[in-house]
């Protein structure tokens, strides 16, 4: 059975394929001269080049970490290409009409239409390509509801004080090792800014897309949500398959004015490598939201691709009252590694945070929940309910659990159960009975197993997610 | 009855199971629209029987035959079984968390809809046939949203398993132990659930060890399964005899039948 289920799990990686653009891509290696380069193509004004250079001498300074319970050969960052975007986009396409056929076909092929026909109604896209954005959909829908949605690069030049205020504030620069490369060398991601008491009008959501080989994507996202606002963002990521790996180092910033609500979902699914860990992307992800009084944040991630991913979504609660949510699904397979989870931070009263966390191993791949629950001496009153299960598919795989929990307030409550359950003999034997082939059967019993964090997404993408789950599952069973 | 072509015939079947010889050289034949009770002391291979029909992992077949419907089943998926008419309820229905009852039935209907060639039922025709289901097996609507078998008592898992027998309409059914557990009422429920699908074509293979179930269900042959193979069989009055004397009579006949 095992033996079966594994072969249920050899799938296709259907964004696999490379788009046929000309391409400027800078030649590999990381210097402060590439930082001006890459300032220069951006066109960024003086102040923005000062910060990249000063995180690049921070940067410099720090060690890459080894806590986590990953293993990767060295990265050697003077190999990788830090900037790379399609030749056609050098003079800014003003319209769709005017942007490359095949840019937008590639998109397209990844069941994104940017094209105002074929669009997802409700749903307003930023498509960022190698190191720039290629389009965002509905801006002027947005702007008349006073919403700012464009690529981060523009932001800079348009909006210079909400960035100025913002970026950076909530992960500084030498947060840590991979942040601190990002301030350095970010390239673009998108500027969300929601007025006071607007509710944005339609979901918001950046679709990465890696495409140059040797090229890394370090991709910047700041939100922003004025107070009493609410806003829903979904991020999507897919990269071509290639033997060699490649580097993805994000950094996304939220942050929940006085009332405020962010509720940010990921659906991640970048090429994982082959069978034996050849190839695939390095997913090292900084991203943490900070909470004013009353606000909320909720993270929920769907995790399917990267060969190896670091990537722990946190909030700060510093608000009274304010609100945390983690809701998480991380499937490996193969050899995939999977180092994830949360910092919920609690330092305001009454601070709630939620996390619930499901991990699914298959293959010899290794899954780790990596989770903290800070209560501080001021937070009186805060709640933290955390559960964590795991899902083994198969008996070569890993399954493992960190929660740490710091508690300084004797009146706050930290709850934690954690689960581990296995894709039985018997749930197959019982699907087959009735007739479902081991296919079905697998994607059903994974997507049960999930049904508490698909039930937070956003409804187009919990559909999504639950076929992404199914296509990764395919095969597994013969 | 006697000159219908069989629907199920076992013909000198061994099977094993973690290199342990279970069943020796079982014969059976069940024609459409009969009812079998299977009687047997524990360990006998009774539940083997259904999982090596069914086509569990772990049951090697060493020799014989099954022949369902003129297809000999054993070389075909479990899946593929089902989609021939084959339905085991379980003794002990396993949990799969998350997945509701109504999403776990529609996609089984659907499965084998699909292998006869027919298109998937529509939702709401589907919602009306289980929740009419749900109340034939006196279990409240609200199990099709729960997970399948997720927290349900012993008693509540066996309705359950003939509440999937009613919506899979299968030509051949194994109840393994079905009744055992249950209360009383139960017991009528699930006799009644078999009894309303009682029909010339399709038959029943009742794994009990109470002849109490038989008073509910009429069976057409009573056959005592002891060490891997049939060793007596009879009609209705031998599960009488048995409640009465136990098994210790026919393990010395068979004794002096290896003799
Ligand atoms: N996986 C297994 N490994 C080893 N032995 C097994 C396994 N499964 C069944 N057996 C053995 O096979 C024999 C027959 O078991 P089976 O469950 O078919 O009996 P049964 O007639 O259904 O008994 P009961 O009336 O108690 O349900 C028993 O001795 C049992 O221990
Ligand atoms: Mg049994």
């Amino acid at each position: 059975m095992t033996e079966q289920i594994d072969k249920a799990l050899e799938r296709e990686y259907e964004a696999g394929f490379v788009s046929d653009v000309e391409s400027e891509t800078f030649e590999p290696g990381l210097n402060e001269d590439i930082i001006r380069r890459i300032s220069t193509m951006k066109g960024e004004p003086e102040w923005m080049l000062e910060a990249r250079l000063k995180a690049f001498n921070t940067w410099l300074e720090m060690e890459e970490p080894d806590w986590a319970l990953v293993d990767y050969a060295k990265i050697d960052f003077q190999a990788i290409s830090y900037y790379s975007a399609p030749k056609s986009m050098k003079d800014k396409p003003k319209s769709l009409d005017e942007v490359d056929p095949e840019l937008l076909r590639t998109y397209e092929k990844l069941g994104i239409p940017l094209v105002e026909q074929q669009m997802l109604a409700g749903v307003a896209v930023d498509a960022v390509f190698d190191s720039v954005s290629v389009v965002t959909t509905f801006r002027e829908k947005l702007e008349e509801a006073g919403v700012i949605f464009c690529p981060i690069s523009e932001a800079v030049h348009a909006y210079p004080e909400l960035v100025k205020q913002y970026l950076g504030s909530v992960v500084p620069t030498k947060d840590n090792y991979y942040a601190a490369l990002n301030a350095a060398v970010f390239t673009d991601g998108s500027f969300v800014y929601i007025p006071k008491g607007t509710r944005c009008p339609m979901e918001l959501s950046t679709y990465f897309r890696i495409n140059e080989q040797n090229t890394g994507q370090f991709e910047r996202t700041l939100i922003v949500a004025d107070e009493g606002s609410y806003v829903s963002y979904l991020e999507g990521c897919t990269a071509p398959q290639r033997d060699e790996n490649q580097l993805h180092a994000a950094v996304v910033e939220l942050v929940a004015l006085d009332d405020a609500e962010i509720k940010y979902s990921t659906v991640q699914n970048w090429y994982p490598g082959d069978e034996n860990g050849k190839g695939g992307i390095y997913n090292f992800v900084t991203k943490r939201g900070i909470c004013h009084t009353n606000a909320k944040i909720s993270w929920t991630q769907v995790e399917t691709g990267s060969a190896v991913t670091w990537k722990y979504p946190s909030c700060i609660l510093k608000g009274d009252n304010s609100i945390g949510e983690f809701y998480s699904v991380a499937l490996t397979r193969g050899a995939q590694q999977a180092d994830t989870g949360t910092k919920m931070i609690h330092l305001g009263k009454n601070t709630r945070s939620t996390i619930i966390s499901k991990g699914i191993s298959a293959g010899r791949s290794n899954n780790s929940y990596r989770g903290l629950v800070r209560m501080n001496s001021c937070a009186d009153g805060a709640r933290n309910f955390t559960q964590c299960d795991s899902l083994l598919i198969g008996d070569q795989c890993g399954a493992h659990t960190f929660p740490y929990v710091e508690s300084r307030n004797p009146s706050a409550i930290v709850e934690h159960e954690a689960t581990t359950s296995k894709v039985s003999d018997e749930q197959m034997f019982l699907c087959q009975q009735r007739g479902l082939d081991p296919e079905k059967a697998v994607s059903m019993i994974v997507n049960g197993f999930c049904k508490e964090v698909f039930k937070e997404l956003p409804m187009e993408f919990a559909v999504e997610a639950g076929k992404l789950l199914e296509i990764s599952l395919e095969g597994s069973v013969g | 009855m006697s000159n219908k072509e069989a629907l199920l015939t076992i013909a000198d079947l061994h099977a094993s199971v973690e290199e342990k010889n279970i069943l020796q050289g079982l014969d059976l034949e069940i024609k459409p629209g009969e009812v079998h009770a299977i009687m047997g002391p524990n360990g006998a291979g009774k539940s083997t029987m259904g999982y090596v029909l069914s086509g569990r992992d772990g049951y090697e077949v060493q020799k014989g035959t099954a022949v369902l419907d003129g297809v000999d089943i054993l070389e075909l998926e479990p899946e593929e079984r089902a989609h021939a008419g084959l339905f085991l309820a379980f003794q002990y229905p396993v949990e799969i968390p998350g997945v509701s009852n109504l999403e776990f039935l529609k996609a089984a209907v659907d499965a084998q809809r699909n292998a006869r060639g027919e298109e998937a039922i529509s939702a709401s025709d589907f919602l009306k046939e289980a929740k009419a289901a749900c109340k034939q097996v006196n279990l409240p609507v609200s199990f099709l949203k729960r997970g399948v078998n997720e927290g349900f008592s012993g008693g509540e898992k066996k309705r359950n398993e003939i509440m999937q027998m009613l919506l899979l309409k299968p030509k051949l059914c194994i109840l393994d132990e079905t009744d055992s557990g249950l209360d009383i009422d139960a017991l009528q429920v699930v006799a009644e659930g078999v009894n309303s699908q009682r029909a010339p074509d399709r038959s029943f293979v009742v794994v009990t060890h109470y002849q109490r179930l038989l008073d509910y269900i009429k069976p057409d042959f009573v056959h005592v399964l002891a060490d891997g193979k049939i060793v007596k069989s009879g009609d209705a009055s031998l599960a009488l005899e048995l409640e009465a004397q136990g098994y210790s009579w026919l393990q010395s006949s068979k004794e002096d039948v290896n003799a």
